[in-house]
């Protein structure tokens, strides 16, 4: 079993939360992984990525080769798109279509969905709407977690598991909203997303 | 023992730890700083060692040898750029030799992800003649750095780690082992040893030339390096260092039969090993990351008579950038493969920006408008959270190079005529490598505006602590003897925006050197203060 995971997002929010409670869940289940992220300058609001890949042997390369990704796990429409070269033709597309316009030259919103329907399996979720239904909009990194939990070769245990390590600093409040937040993802991802 | 999962950086930091590490120390820079910042989360778990973040590489470098020479285990850990600031004690150390095990870890930054250059810090080890290692993976990290400390006693010579941003920043689960105590009872090192006048500098020299062929031994034997040779491979060989090791074999599979290969993990390169692969084999493929280091020793001046040695000097490899997968396939000759396409839909770009409310932003446009009626101003610049004040919409800098430069720019670009010439620079920048500039142009009262950007922290890393910060920045600055009247402080706030204008504006305007602290904090550290 090998499965690799871009995951892509905005700097700020919060992509490498979501890679910790993947890797973690992993290792809980015996499996291998390895998860190659990014810090510094990029984070200023900029792209961010991390390759993580999980197998049940050992894992050479940090990076995933191109054409090779299982799945693009992503909390921004745009940022999606800008690693479709790294899917599998048969790769799972899981994006939020939240956009995050801090730049002035965004596309129009309706062909990223298009560009982004032209992946055979993909999954669009309104994460704004279910992080605020969760009780914190900040909470969007959870609900995309908790979409791609469906595709996922985890149990769904091991992965809520490590949520309350995220958060259990900042107070039972926190950890209820992004347990929520994982769950509302989930559904809505079973249900086919947007 | 135990199984954790780890970042590249905090293997080798956790290593040190379990190693015996007396001291460490470091000036932040991506991608080396989570060595630091796992040594002092660790260290609040009540174990006995020092984990202090430095004014700079330097420093930080002669603090570690101090530890060396009273016998005790150090290490000394930053970016590849570090190293140039560090080169001065780096290279001396290896002549004065170690006492207490002294391990400097290098991390490269290849593909340039957040530094200005992409060198190859082999190079230094090369040049310094040390052992160099470079793990592969994640526990070759930790274990090769419990090794590294060992090594620098055996060989009595610092060691380096070189990790590269892939490793230094890829999460992976490494096993731990026994921890050892730290050194007790070493003696002080002696005076003829790390005294380097030239009579026991040359007697050191020496020593360590003599000292070069045990550590080719043992980079001959190290299990690190490893020749695998595979008669039904054919008469392709492939050179492999490092982390170029985990591309190789993601993608060999690919090919009808696996190549014979040399792994290399430590330096000085095992010649030996390489002319068994040589022996059996037409051609070579040297892969590494960074620059074409062991290529071109394998190359020679004139190459291998009969050999064909690919690598980045005959393009089967950029010769810049970081290595994929794709690429090291590529050059294996494999089959390209890519995942989908997106036809003309135009990606749009999403480089990183200051944040919204950043204090840098507001001093920009204050400047902006100081100087929007001179001809031909030029605002040098340093490195740092307000580099991004080069970008749209303030295209406010000319300039970024290294550490402190600004300040000495600006000084030779007025000397050279240039009007205004200014320079802007963030405090912990200011710490680092400002402060000696500044004192150059104090003494000759240089017509020059510098801007000192106090936001309280080393933003750009990560936020770590700044130490020239606040009031006792202020009373630094004046103690370098600047005219008092000319030593300004503002508040960069858009409220206050006019004032910081005129303020500015009356600095330009003064036929000497001026020092104006635009002071707010970061927005990030208030956030954290709030949360915590
Ligand atoms: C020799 C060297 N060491 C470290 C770095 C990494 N680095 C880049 S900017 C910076 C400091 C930034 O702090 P400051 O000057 O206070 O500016 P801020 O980011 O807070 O705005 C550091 C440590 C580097 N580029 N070169
Ligand atoms: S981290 Fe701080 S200094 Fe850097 S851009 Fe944001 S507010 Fe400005």
């Amino acid at each position: 079993m090998k499965y690799d995971i871009i995951l892509a997002g905005v700097g700020g929010q919060g992509i490498l939360s979501i890679a910790f409670v993947i890797d973690n869940a992993a290792l809980e289940e015996g499996l291998f992984f390895k998860q190659a992220e990014v810090h510094g300058m990029s984070q200023r609001g900029g792209a961010v990525q991390s390759h993580l890949r999980l197998a049940d042997a050992h894992i050479y390369s940090d990076l995933i080769p191109l054409g090779q990704a299982d799945m693009i796990l992503s909390v921004e429409p745009l940022e999606t798109l800008r690693y479709f070269e790294y899917l599998k033709p048969d790769g799972a597309v899981v994006s939020s279509s939240t956009p995050y316009t801090n730049i002035s030259d965004y596309p129009v919103l309706e062909e990223v969905f298009r560009e982004i329907k032209k992946a055979p399996v993909h999954v669009l979720i309104d994460s704004d709407k279910l992080a605020r239904e969760a009780g914190s909009v900040r909470a969007q990194n959870m609900v995309m977690l908790g979409a791609a939990s469906i595709f996922l070769p985890l149990k769904e245990d091991s992965l809520k598991k490590y949520i309350p390590v995220l958060f259990e600093k900042r107070g039972p409040q926190l950890v209820q909203t992004n347990l929520k937040a994982f769950d509302l993802g989930r559904q809505a991802a079973r249900a086919g997303g947007r | 023992m135990e199984k954790i999962v780890l970042l590249g950086d905090e293997a080798v930091a956790l290593a040190a730890v379990q190693a015996g590490l007396t001291a460490a120390y470091s000036y932040p820079g991506t991608p080396a700083s989570e060595i630091m910042e796992f040594l002092i989360r660790h260290s609040e778990g009540g174990r006995k060692y020092t984990a202090k973040w430095c004014v700079n590489e330097k420093v930080a470098c002669e603090e570690a040898l101090g530890v060396s020479f009273a016998g005790k285990r150090a290490m000394v850990s930053f970016k590849h750029v570090g190293l140039n600031v560090a080169a001065d004690p780096f290279i001396n150390s290896a002549i004065t030799g170690a006492n207490g095990g002294l391990v400097v870890v290098v991390a490269d930054d290849p593909g340039m992800h957040s530094s200005q250059d992409e060198q190859d810090s082999r190079y230094y080890a090369d040049f310094a003649r040390i052992l160099c290692l470079e793990p592969t993976n994640h526990q070759e990290a930790y274990v090769m750095t419990r090794e590294a400390f060992d090594l620098s006693e055996k060989f009595r010579i610092p060691v380096m780690i070189r990790l590269v941003t892939r490793l230094a920043h890829s999460r992976s689960s490494v096993q731990t082992a026994e921890s050892r105590q730290q050194n007790q009872g070493l003696e002080y090192g002696t005076w003829q040893d790390w005294t380097l006048l030239p009579g026991n500098a040359r007697r050191r020299f020496k020593i360590l030339l003599d000292r070069q062929k045990e550590l080719l031994d043992y980079s001959e034997n190290t299990p690190y390096n490893q020749l695998v040779l595979n008669p039904a491979g054919g008469r392709l060989g492939v050179v492999v260092s490092g982390i170029a090791f985990n591309y190789f074999k993601e993608v060999v599979a690919g090919l009808p039969a696996e190549p014979s290969c040399l792994k290399v993990s430590t330096y000085p390169f095992p010649v030996n090993k390489l002319r068994q692969l040589i022996d059996r084999v037409d051609e070579i493929l040297v892969i590494e990351e960074g620059y074409p280091f062991i290529e071109r020793f394998i190359r020679g001046v004139t190459g291998i008579p009969g050999k064909t040695i690919r690598g980045k000097l005959d393009g089967s490899l950029p010769a810049s950038g970081e290595l994929t997968p794709d690429l090291v396939a590529r050059a294996l000759g494999l089959p390209e493969r890519t995942g989908l396409k997106l036809g003309d839909f135009k990606l749009a770009g999403r480089p990183p920006q200051l944040c919204v409310g950043c204090p840098h932003a507001d001093t920009y446009k204050a400047l902006n408008e100081a100087l929007k009626d001179f001809p031909r101003p030029v605002v040098f610049s340093d490195i740092g959270c307000y580099t991004l004040g080069a970008l749209p919409p303030y295209n406010a800098i000319q300039t970024c190079v290294c550490m402190g430069a600004s300040v000495s720019m600006a000084k030779g670009g007025s000397e050279a005529g240039i009007h205004p010439s200014v320079a802007v620079i963030g405090d912990s920048t200011f710490a680092h490598s400002g402060i000696t500039p500044l004192l150059d142009a104090v003494f000759s009262n240089k017509v020059m505006t510098v801007i000192i950007l106090d936001n309280g922290t080393v933003a750009m890393t990560g936020t770590q602590p700044s130490f020239g910060t606040g009031e006792p920045l202020d009373r630094l600055v004046a103690g370098l003897g600047l005219d008092q009247n000319h030593l300004r402080i503002i508040v960069p706030l858009p409220k206050n925006h006019q004032e910081n204008v005129r303020v500015i504006k009356e600095e330009l305007a003064y036929r000497g050197l001026s020092v104006i602290i635009a002071r707010r904090e970061c927005i990030q550290i208030v956030g954290e203060k709030k949360r915590s």
